[in-house]
């Protein structure tokens, strides 16, 4: 009897969570077949889930009536530079705060604290305008230094848990050996911390690729344009061609996804890191 | 000699600190601080020759704004609704992930996805998906015959609002459930095998140790998480532009809208009204949670 009702539970459980799985994957299963259709096919009724006769044309098309090379290529430089140089700045800066007592460590920590509860648009206004007093509109640069700040406090605080758990004696049996604290901490450190700060890399890759309201405000020259900025245009107040937006939905999310894959476990501890204490 | 230390020190520690403290202090809190000044001032894009001070001229123009109010009820419309199916959604996902299982990694990997999608996207996404002709969630509801004739969810103000919080439940239970999931592997074991031994059944056990245990953690999980779903104009920027007619606007998607439009003396004094309303729940919801500890 108790064995029956172990295993009803058990397939109550596994009935659930497959419904779960499907709701989840629906939606992308949805954008993917669509992406595929022939235009008349995708709108006409009955709808099909599966199309009829399956076509790369939304996808050619995004490379041929709208110039997508460019904005993916766009997309691509900023979000690797920015990338970058927040992972540089978030690791001296994470070491600092990691290793050192200094007074204002912590009003700086709470600096950079207060901006990940403010969103940066609150402010979307008054930077347009530093923007364009320092000649960065319409400039790839200009999106990287905009970048760059939105997800340096974020970067440093996350590197600072990781050097927190890399243990100082590492560090000080280098120094004793000669080497000076850079050098210690390039040749020692950073190895150890290796796989957190990949993961901090990757992290801001794909903010950067995703941000929207920064870039339409400061944006619109095509040669410019990010693959957001570009998917903005292709919205009009009445019409949308779900074709070729489809298309470009899938091809803007499939470098997410899969560096998002590879990372899966470090962002759920970099999720969960700040929040949870045993 | 100890002196020369301390100064070295204090240089590198200067150093390696100035690029971060640089980038954010221009280009985060010198804006912040801007926009708070330009809240007082008139301030148009289309005419910056003249900024002359205004005092609360722009604060009255937003409040006395229908729009405005309406914007301020759907925020809390909003928040409340996708708060509470995402936290009870992702518990029960969180507890049913819990004991092993094989293929359980891999499960999490696929239910994580929606992770990798800008609000944005999603807002496409379900924007299709709920389109009133050719959308799939209407053709699902006409098959399972629980309605009659296809809805017009976007376009029709109850729906659009119904729409939007579907699509961002669907976004952010998966957040719930992985932040529960590490909250409950935090209660340690010997808690358990302690009321086990008590003779304590499950649902005891799920009531008088784990709950007491993680309800700090999920009271700063709730927290961030309505500070978020509040800037999260993304997904109803996409998804309806705030329409129809303000329908889905939220005091965020409000705020975009007034800077688009060029009143930056506006745009401030709603960015203003934001931070007040950020900070009053920030401290009454502490307040609040922190007397629920003490009791």
């Amino acid at each position: 009897m108790r064995r029956v009702a172990a295993l009803a539970a058990t397939a109550a459980k596994a009935v659930v969570l497959a419904a779960w799985l499907l709701v989840t994957l629906f939606p992308l299963y949805w954008i993917v077949v669509t992406s595929l259709k022939p235009k008349p096919e995708i709108f006409s009724v009955p709808l099909r889930y599966w199309p009829a006769s399956p076509t790369l044309e939304h996808y050619a098309e995004l490379f041929s009536f709208a110039d997508f090379g460019t904005y993916l290529l766009n997309s691509l430089v900023v979000s690797l530079v920015a990338a970058a140089v927040v992972t540089v700045v978030g690791a001296l800066g994470g070491y600092t705060l990691a290793r050192f007592a200094f007074p204002g460590r912590g009003a700086l920590v709470l600096a950079f604290l207060v901006t990940q509860m403010i969103p940066l648009f609150i402010a979307l206004g008054p930077l347009y305008l530093l923007m364009s007093d320092l000649g960065l509109l319409n400039r790839l640069a200009g999106l990287m230094v905009v970048y760059v700040a939105m997800l340096v406090p974020f970067a440093t605080i996350i590197m600072r848990g990781f050097y927190e758990r890399v243990p100082v004696a590492l560090e000080e049996a280098a120094q004793v050996d000669g080497a000076s604290r850079l050098v210690a901490m390039v040749r020692v450190v950073i190895p150890v911390m290796l796989p957190g700060i990949a993961a901090t890399f990757v992290f801001a890759f794909v903010q950067c690729w995703n941000e929207l309201f920064l870039a339409i405000t400061f944006i619109d020259s095509e040669d410019s344009k990010t693959v957001p900025v570009a998917m903005n245009s292709f919205i009009t107040q009445y019409d949308i061609d779900w074709g070729s937006m489809a298309a470009a939905t899938v091809v803007s999310v499939v470098p997410t996804l899969v560096l998002f894959a590879v990372i899966r476990r470090f962002i759920v501890e970099g999720l969960t890191a700040g929040a949870v204490k045993g | 000699m100890n002196r020369a230390f301390t100064l070295r020190r204090a240089r590198f520690v200067m150093l390696c600190l100035l690029p971060g403290v640089a980038f954010v202090a221009v280009f985060t809190y010198y804006p912040m601080i801007r926009g708070a000044v330009i809240a007082f001032q008139r301030y148009n894009l289309f005419d910056v020759t003249a900024t002359p001070f205004a005092g609360l001229e722009n604060f009255r123009a937003v409040l006395a704004e229908e729009r405005f109010w309406t914007a301020l009820r759907n925020t809390g419309t909003w928040v409340a609704l996708s708060l509470f199916f995402q936290f009870f959604l992702g518990f029960g996902l969180a507890l049913l992930l819990r004991r092993h299982f094989p293929g359980r990694a891999l499960y999490q990997a696929w239910v994580f996805f929606p992770w990798a999608m800008s609000g944005f996207l999603i807002g496409l996404l379900w924007r299709w998906m709920f389109n009133g002709q050719f959308g799939v969630v209407n053709d699902l509801l006409l098959k399972a015959g629980l309605i009659d004739e296809r809805i017009g969810f976007l376009a029709t103000p109850g729906w659009a609002m119904t729409s939007v919080i579907v699509a961002n439940i669907w976004y952010g239970v998966t957040f719930f459930a992985i932040m529960i999931t590490a909250a409950l592997q935090s209660v340690p074991g010997e808690l358990y095998e302690a009321a086990a031994v008590d003779g304590a059944s499950r649902t005891r056990r799920f009531w008088h140790v784990t709950l007491p245990h993680i309800r700090p953690t999920l009271a700063l999980i709730v927290l961030l998480r309505v500070i978020w779903i509040l800037n999260f104009p993304d997904l109803i920027y996409s998804m309806t532009g705030g329409g129809p007619a303000g329908g889905t606007d939220i005091i965020t998607t409000f705020l975009i809208q007034q800077v688009i439009g060029g009143d930056y003396g506006r745009a401030g004094a709603v960015g203003l009204l934001v931070l007040g309303l950020l900070l009053s729940f920030s401290v009454f919801y502490l307040n609040a949670t922190r007397f629920e500890r003490a009791r």
